[in-house]
């Protein structure tokens, strides 16, 4: 596994260049200091706002800033991530749509990236792309959720995309936890956590959502966390470019509503914990299955080539129209008042 | 950047052969070939009785339109999909039944909230639930009017033939771009299977509503009664979002003003279009003191009815609302003008007879028929009897 990247002073640099993007500093909030142990600590109030330029920044809306994503939250690691893929790509993001489905993870480019966006009812993010993507092959249609969102109520929709294998890439921000409506079980809690809604316990199982992907049929599907920041981009990068169905789940730390009950308040350990439990796929090759029961495998799990739903559509078309043009030919131009009859 | 080029002449030509044949089919196929006339170009769709005709046949129809037909894994994925298909630029459609139609509600009131122009057929059978799958019904009256939580008004379309299957289908196309909602196509499981003579226009002497495309910068959620759309490739950035929203897309859920305005003005678009969205079969009779209202496949042996009662000596006025939804006050009024009892015969418990009582003065008699089986001429004409002794 590589991590060069993490190396690349560039990265650093972009957080705090003056340079920015020529447009309005963006007002910063104040949001104290976090310490690990005793939680938020709030400084004395700066003198003057401060405000912040960022390169990237123009690929937000600016109005919208700053996000509402609670403090230690992954959702802003993924849209930095998401952003910087976009940008190295170079994609125009008037050529992108983004749609999202109902939770906190569907917020990270709704309304915060700046480009087409259809932010969609609960679940169903998925079914409503399918239909964009259809009428706009020539769009980058890109799909963030959660894992409530895509994996819960939307998770049929989710593996019937797969198997059909169009053109589409999503990002399933998972966090274990309904996040949005106060910290309930969700279909990726571990086993034996305690929620709002367990609080006996867990005694359902998780899914393995990537996993469950690859096995429908997905042309592309990676696992990686917020920890994982510069293999998230990369991976990004190839889900964007992969022609057919693109899958990456992106576990991520949620402090606030997944820390409610499991005692895993604070982000930073909850980051440590998703980089001490992450193995990578071509290291877990050789682990037996037992000794990665609570381990999380990461990196790409599946990339393989199929016929694309999309290109089989415009294929039935086209051989539809010659079969047909041979018969109007015969037919129809001889006859030109063809086009005035009917009612 | 633009989709993949249309062939329009090579649509034309073959719309014209469509045309130049007479066709002996059912409700279902006409209302599919009306939505290819009507220049429906994406259709996403599960199979339901007595609604899968109309995705067979636009299947088969779509590819020769250089249209875009998808089976989906249920209908919260179709109506989904219809949706987003409208956004990037289709005249999109899906077709269903009770069942399926009742899963569609949430995302109905999704396509309401953010004025998505698109089609819902609904070909109506007998519930609730399963029901009697095969069998007919006008169950879904209120369900179309009320089915999506939430304030808001509705288009719903209700044809009596094959023919008008096809004709209303343009209309409804042209509605839904007009006023940017979903139109919902009300058929039932009689007039759904019922195989008649069917004529389709002239591709030449189509006259559709084309999609009222805004302007750069313009807002698309407000500024005017139905204000022009931007879609997505448009450039424009536009955020489209079921949740409460500003004149400019941005989600603004805590200012109740917001909401107020939003809300009042999707329901105004079309109240106050009520008049001009009403389509109203009227055939008075003078004197006539006994009248009959009926819509669907209700208003074939309503008619037949009101003919023999006319043979007999009777004097019935008949009037049939094409349009249900927004219901046609002012054409339901004039035509009970004088009357002293409506005969409503509904294939339901009464659920339009509810509706017009509202807004007539004259007294409202339901003949309502459940268990799948259409009223007879015979039954009818025997209420018509009663009720002018």
């Amino acid at each position: 596994m590589t991590l060069r990247r993490l190396a690349d002073p560039e990265f650093f640099e972009a957080f705090d260049t003056v340079e920015g993007d020529g447009g309005e500093p963006v007002l910063q909030p104040d949001y104290g200091i976090r310490d690990p142990l005793d939680g938020l600590v709030l400084d004395d109030a700066p003198a003057a706002p401060r405000t912040s330029h960022h390169r990237l920044l123009k690929y937000l809306r600016r109005e919208v800033l700053p996000t509402t994503f609670c403090v230690g939250c992954g959702g802003g690691t993924v849209l930095n991530a998401f952003a910087h893929a976009v940008d190295e790509m170079r994609i125009d993001p008037k050529t992108i749509v983004c749609v999202t489905g109902i939770g906190c993870s569907s917020w990270i480019p709704s309304p915060y990236f700046l480009c087409d966006t259809l932010h969609t009812t609960h679940g169903r993010a998925i079914a409503f792309a399918t239909g964009v993507k259809v009428m706009r092959p020539d769009m980058k249609v890109i799909i963030i959720a959660g894992d409530g969102d895509l994996a819960g109520i939307g998770g049929n929709h989710l593996i019937h995309a797969a198997r059909r294998n169009l053109d589409l890439t999503v990002f399933l921000v998972n966090n274990f936890i309904y996040g949005m409506t106060g910290g309930q079980v969700s279909p990726t809690t571990p086993f034996g956590a305690k929620t709002t809604t367990t609080p006996y316990r867990n005694v359902e199982h998780p899914f393995k959502i990537a996993d469950i992907v690859a096995a429908a049929g997905g042309s592309y599907v990676a696992r990686w966390t917020t920890y994982h920041a510069f293999q998230l981009m990369e991976s990004m990068q190839n889900a964007i470019d992969k022609r057919g169905f693109s899958f990456v789940e992106i576990l991520s730390q949620c402090p606030v509503s997944f820390g409610k009950m499991t005692g895993m308040g604070d982000p930073v350990a909850q980051l440590k914990d998703l980089r001490d439990r992450s193995i990578h796929i071509d290291d877990a090759k050789d682990v037996p299955e037992d000794e990665l029961k609570n381990r999380f495998v990461v990196g790409k799990l599946v990339e393989h080539r199929r016929a694309e739903f999309g290109d089989g559509l415009q294929e039935l078309i086209a051989r539809r129209r010659e079969a047909l043009s041979d018969e109007l030919d015969a037919g129809l131009r001889q006859d030109t008042s063809a086009l005035e009859t009917g009612r | 950047m633009s989709r993949p080029a249309e062939n329009r002449q090579f649509t034309d030509l073959y719309l014209a052969r469509l045309a130049g044949q007479e066709h002996f089919i059912q409700g279902d196929e006409a209302a599919a070939l009306g939505a290819i006339f009507a220049g429906c170009n994406f259709f996403g769709g599960y199979p339901i009785t007595p609604a899968s005709e109309v995705a067979e046949v636009m299947a088969r129809e779509l590819p020769s339109v250089g249209g875009y037909y998808v089976q989906f894994e249920d209908e919260l994925a179709s109506i989904s999909a219809v949706i987003g298909a409208a956004w990037a630029g289709a005249r999109s459609m899906t077709a269903t039944s009770g069942p399926g139609f009742s899963l569609m509600q949430e995302n109905i009131g999704y396509a309401c909230m953010t004025e998505t122009p698109c089609v819902i057929v609904d070909v109506q059978r007998s519930g609730p639930s399963t029901g009697q799958a095969t069998l007919p019904a006008q169950g879904d009256v209120m369900q179309a009017r009320w089915g999506t939580h939430g304030d808001h008004e509705i288009i719903a379309l209700a044809p009596s033939s094959a023919q008008e299957c096809a004709d209303l289908m343009i209309r409804a196309f042209d509605l839904a771009e007009e006023y940017r909602t979903p139109v919902i196509f009300l058929m039932d499981g009689e007039i759904g299977h019922l195989r008649e003579r069917v004529v389709l226009p002239s591709p030449k002497s189509l006259r559709r509503t084309e999609r009222r495309k805004a302007s750069p910068g313009q807002p698309v959620f407000g500024g005017e009664a139905v204000p022009p759309m931007h879609e997505f490739g448009d450039g424009e950035n536009v955020h489209v979002t079921g949740s409460t929203h500003r004149e400019d897309g941005l989600r603004d859920v805590q200012t109740a003003e917001v909401h107020d305005r939003l809300v009042r003005r999707l329901v105004a678009k079309i109240e106050n279009a009520r008049k001009k969205i009403a389509l109203v079969d009227i055939d008075t009779d003078d004197g006539a003191s006994v009248g009959v209202l009926a819509y669907g496949a209700t208003a074939r042996p309503a008619k037949g009815a009101v003919l023999r009662a006319r043979a007999e000596g009777h004097r019935v006025g008949f009037v049939r609302p094409v349009t249900i939804w927004p219901f046609p006050i002012d054409e339901i009024q004039r035509a009970c003008d004088g009357l002293q009892r409506l005969l409503v015969p509904e294939m339901n418990l009464g659920q339009l007879s509810r509706e017009i009582e509202r807004h007539v003065d004259c007294e409202v008699i339901p003949l309502p028929k459940i268990g799948g089986v259409i009223h007879t001429s015979r039954e009818i004409l025997a209420a018509i009897t009663e009720a002018d002794s």
